[in-house]
């Protein structure tokens, strides 16, 4: 999800860039009542614990493994102000130091991750626990919802982003399905972690989730995940993969809309309307030899969601064991 | 404390490069990486001058091609949807061998490895010859919020305490016999993370409460950031002016 320099054009990356200065400014602005001089240390404990985090990769299956974003966790222990904050310290650090994101990306990478990633899963949390018991479970499976949603969104805004200023002269409606498909399966993990980091910090520190405290959730010991909401969660997730791939994708290119107009405006190869690999077998999202049109579209999405998920896990792999290999640089200094 | 004072990617030295204060040397970067990114993906002898203005500001900081390149290496993987282009990309297509590619997300692949790896080399060269606490206050006089770069100062000198108490979890989990390998298993390494995130609080609580034993009164002592003369200026972005002129001619011909 880091976006390296180069990819995205400059005037968007400007454009980000103002966006996010703006965006941290109000977030600063809204802070500098409730940010106590005694939260500073304690929000860069917070970035280098979400750093650390981040370099710690979950099992997956066989070997592969997938890391944390972070976006939900940290607004739902910390607040969505001083969370966006830490990660767009986590951000800013990443690029000038670990070479993990480009220096003139960073706004777009700030946008993505730090304002749509937090901010769009404080929303659905929020929404969530006012609809639900105020009780440990609910607050839990309220923030694994929150954080799917929140990594959907954050590629959303880089499919946006994708849109407006992509170097890479693939058709918009390919990189949805490859970016968004590909994190609406990243986001199950990501909201199983989210879950299980929260029910440890609930079951004894439940004080210092800034989410329970609002809701006056107070200790919550989920002695077990419960393995139906599990399945259910796992399901959802990959149905709702399944959908953004097979109908909105398609969408994202057959409408002439705005963005397009714009994108197209700006130099933009107008790939939307000739499909990308027009000779290939997916061609039209339809898969050749099979008569019904509907059916042959869902297959075609459904062979591009496991061509992409298989490349998202190769690339996975190859960053994993790179992030292996880094942070026991990083760890053991000479 | 002794750690955090450098990072993974910092050499010492005492080069000129290294000398130079922190904000020019961020500004030259940002110069260089905006020259980069706004080449024509098409002029290919730019991107030469460029690797050129790169090459010549690692070598006056006596940083060698092997370790320049091995960092380039880290930032490989992040490449790697270049090498998918070619293969999605619409528009009129190449056969090579066996492979019938696209033309567009050939130039595609081509221009964000080439504009990743040259900004990429050119971050490489900044923050190999600029220590954290020049950086970040380096940052600070380019206007960064003050409340940034000390969270980011606090990440930076902790980073390795939290990441060292992660990796004792790990080992310990393994001593027992322990190596998640699926999904499922994976419950046991975020409860370590939870339990992280409780002692990094805690970890934080006693570093405020050590400040105010030493007289913490809200601010921290800031470094003595080095003033910028004119002259470290002209030295500066002499190099990082020529890379700009070079993607102007670029862009307007």
């Amino acid at each position: 999800m880091h976006i390296p320099d180069g990819f995205i054009n400059l005037a968007t990356s400007a454009g980000a860039g103002v966006t996010a200065a703006g965006g941290l400014g109000a977030v600063l602005h809204r802070v500098r009542t409730t940010l106590s001089e005694r939260q500073i240390p304690l929000a860069g404990l917070a970035a280098a614990f979400i750093f650390v985090v981040q370099m710690l990769n979950f099992p997956v299956a066989a070997g592969t493994s997938g890391h944390l974003l972070g976006g939900a966790l940290v607004a739902i222990l910390l607040g969505p102000w001083v969370g966006a904050i830490v990660i767009s310290v986590v951000l800013l650090l990443q690029a000038l130091l670990f070479a993990d994101g480009g220096v003139s990306a960073l706004g777009l990478n700030v946008v993505n991750m730090a304002l749509i990633g937090v901010f769009v899963a404080w929303l659905v949390f929020r929404l969530l626990t006012a609809l639900l018991p105020k009780t440990g479970a609910a607050l839990v499976g309220a923030a694994a919802v929150a954080s799917w949603v929140s990594v959907v969104a954050a590629s959303g805004g880089f499919v946006l982003e994708y849109a407006w200023g992509g170097t890479g002269n693939a058709a918009v409606s390919t990189v949805f399905a490859a970016m968004v498909g590909v994190h609406a399966l990243i986001g199950i993990g990501e909201g199983l972690i989210t879950a299980s980091v929260l029910t440890a910090v609930l079951a004894v520190r439940p004080d210092l989730v800034y989410g329970a405290r609002l809701l006056g959730v107070r200790r919550a010991v989920v002695v077990r995940a419960d393995r139906r909401a599990t399945a259910t969660f796992v399901l959802a997730g990959i149905a709702a993969a399944l959908l953004l791939v097979v109908v909105v994708a398609p969408h994202a290119s057959s409408s002439p809309d705005g963005l397009e107009r714009v994108a197209s405006d700006h130099g933009f190869v107008g790939t939307g309307q000739t499909s990308a690999a027009a000779g290939s077998p997916l061609a039209h999202y339809s898969v050749g030899g099979v008569p019904d049109a509907g059916v042959g579209t869902i297959l075609a999405g459904a062979i591009g969601l496991v061509l992409t998920f298989a490349v998202g896990a190769l690339v996975l792999h190859i960053s994993a064991r790179r992030g292996a290999s880094r942070s026991t640089d990083d760890a053991v200094r000479r | 404390m002794s750690a955090g004072h450098t990072h993974a990617l910092y050499v010492h030295g005492d080069s000129r490069l290294h000398a130079l204060p922190a904000h020019v040397k961020l500004v030259a970067l940002l110069i260089v990486i905006v020259a980069v990114v706004a080449t024509p993906r098409e002029r290919v002898g730019v991107f030469a001058a460029h690797a050129a203005v790169i090459i010549v500001a690692a070598a006056g900081a006596h940083l060698s091609p092997r370790f320049i390149g091995g960092r380039l290496l880290i930032g490989a993987p992040f490449l790697a949807f270049a090498f998918l282009l070619p293969f999605v990309g619409g528009g009129d297509r190449v056969v090579v061998g066996a492979l019938s590619l696209s033309v567009g997300g050939l130039w595609g692949a081509w221009s964000v490895l080439v504009k990743g790896t040259l900004a990429l080399a050119a971050s490489v060269v900044v923050t190999a010859t600029t220590p954290v606490p020049a950086l970040l206050a380096g940052l600070g006089r380019l206007r960064v919020p003050v409340v940034i770069t000390e969270i980011a100062g606090f990440m930076v000198r902790y980073l390795e305490v939290i990441a060292g108490e992660m990796h004792r979890a790990k080992v310990a989990m393994a001593a027992r016999g322990y190596q998640p390998r699926w999904a499922w298993q994976g419950t046991a390494l975020a409860t370590s993370a939870g339990a992280l995130f409780i002692r990094s609080h805690e970890r934080g609580e006693r570093v405020y409460d050590a400040m105010l034993s030493r007289g913490y009164q809200g601010r921290l002592p800031q470094p003595d950031a080095t003033a910028a003369t004119p002259a470290d200026w002209v030295r500066a972005l002499a190099l990082p002016l020529c890379a700009a002129a070079a993607a102007a001619l670029a862009v307007i011909r």
